[in-house]
């Protein structure tokens, strides 16, 4: 399939996945919110130009933002995420040239343990950043770090489980192609 | 490589050094640059209600889910259903029909008045509309009702369900309106015991979306659990008498003379699929003649 119709099919999907399920979901306690749309930003292509990468941030956490009727509060830390993403991966990758031979990051073009390390990393940020961005307007020192940590745990709980539902096949590129 | 300052060699003062540095940095200045479109965006939110693109945005948010919510209607019919006979039940009580004078052979006559001051005028209006959107998950809660600008819908007009407050708008499109719901950090209203006619001020900690918190209430006032609570004649966006909640928790501070009461908010939150809002006619009026008063001060 084409990556741009590929991953415009994503990006509908994560954000009403998000918007109509796991936002619907009655609270289990005030510090779990269940995010997990973020991903989105996690399994863009390798080769997307850094520029593009933060401009599909803003716009992929605006999107969410309008829907919250929060402007600004996802899209902030979705910016962040994905700027930081490139510096990560340049650190994380396995050997040379793995990011011209895979489209985008998964376990199989990083492995696994780097592929954990990527994502917890991300999740900590974004979820760190998005508290922090509420705990500016209300709430107590308390209340950041513990929903920080339940969110965190909630989001890679869930980040697994879209792993293993929708295991995405990286065919090896050689440079023939 | 992140933040390397340095390149901005102040002893070449050269403007060719400049565009340099933001050719080289671009990615990282076009990063700041959102990351401030951004947060302006959310702070700017968060005090005065409005946003870029709000309108345009909530007429397509609006329709998306107006599509998801067709199908979970379906889910909700019976509920819905229950609550509006109940309603209707509780309505047809109030009916002038239902009430008999209890001395046939005597007439109020009125005289000696040419202008009928008895005679009533109208202070509220209601519109029926319905939820498309709602959330109760985060901090900042917000539904979305289908009805805008075109059916008559103003900013600061209270949302009330069949079972009591909802909210407040606070946004408004064409055909769409966004009102903050009563489990909203920043949502403030205010309220009394029905008992005792004490007020206070309604508000939500963020923390469970059953219980809702009445502040300072003098601890004179006698409150049981279980006490009806509903909203105050000083509420400028909701009517009188209409329900908040039950008591259900007494919290004691000692160190004050007031209790907070906490309590059972009467609407489900998670169920409400049709409101009313409230046109305060009077509105106009009362927020010229504070701002008289402001102004004079």
């Amino acid at each position: 399939m084409n990556k741009l119709v590929k991953n415009s099919i994503r990006f509908i999907l994560f954000i009403l996945i998000q918007v109509f399920f796991l936002l619907e979901i009655k609270p289990l306690h005030q510090f779990i919110v269940p995010y997990v749309y973020f991903l989105y930003i996690l399994w863009l292509p390798y080769n997307t130009p850094r520029m593009s990468l933060t401009m599909i941030g803003f716009i992929f956490g605006l999107t969410l933002d309008y829907f919250t009727k929060s402007p600004g509060l996802h899209a902030a830390p979705c910016i962040l995420i994905a700027y930081l993403r490139p510096f990560l991966i340049n650190i994380l990758i396995r050997q040379e040239g793995s990011e011209l031979n895979y489209r985008s990051p998964s376990i199989t073009s990083m492995g696994f343990a780097p592929y954990a390390t990527y994502i917890i990393i991300l999740t900590i940020v974004h979820n760190g950043y998005l508290v922090f961005l509420e705990w500016l307007h209300f709430g107590s020192f308390l209340y950041f770090i513990g929903k920080v940590l339940a969110t965190t745990g909630v989001s890679i709980l869930l980040i697994f489980l879209t792993e293993l539902l929708f295991f995405r096949k990286e065919k090896f590129r050689t440079n023939t192609a | 490589m992140l933040l390397g300052f340095g390149i901005l060699n102040f002893k070449n003062p050269f403007v060719r050094n400049i565009f340099l540095f933001i050719r080289r940095y671009f990615n990282f200045l076009f990063f700041v640059i959102l990351q401030v479109v951004a947060l302006s965006f959310l702070f700017r939110y968060n005090r005065f209600h409005e946003a870029a693109f709000m309108g345009v945005a909530s007429e397509v948010t609006g329709r998306v889910s107006e599509r998801y919510t067709n199908v979970e209607y379906y889910f909700h019919l019976k509920r819905t259903n229950e609550a509006l006979v109940k309603e209707n039940e509780r309505l047809n009580n109030l009916l002038p029909e239902n009430f008999a004078p209890r001395d046939t052979s005597s007439r109020i006559v009125l005289d000696s008045v040419k202008i009928d001051s008895l005679e009533e005028y109208r202070r509220y209006r209601y519109y029926p509309a319905r939820v498309v959107e709602s959330f109760v998950a985060l901090q900042t809660n917000y539904i979305m009702i289908h009805r805008g600008s075109s059916q008559g819908i103003k900013k600061d007009m209270g949302v009330i369900s069949s079972q009591g407050i909802v909210g407040r708008v606070v946004n408004v499109s064409e055909n769409y309106s966004t009102a903050m719901i009563v489990l909203n950090r920043q949502f403030k209203a205010n309220a009394k015991l029905k008992k005792g006619g004490e007020r206070g001020s309604i508000e939500w900690d963020g923390k469970d979306p059953n219980y809702v918190f009445l502040k300072d209430i003098p601890k004179s006032a006698g409150v049981t659990k279980g006490d009806t609570v509903i909203t105050s004649e000083l509420s400028s966006i909701f009517p009188p008498n209409i329900m908040v909640g039950t008591v259900n928790a007494i919290i004691n501070n000692k160190s004050s003379n007031f209790y907070t009461l906490q309590l059972r908010t009467s609407t489900n939150f998670y169920s409400v699929f049709y409101v009313y809002v409230i046109e305060d006619l009077h509105r106009e009026e009362r927020k010229l003649i504070l701002e008289a008063t402001k102004n004079t001060q």
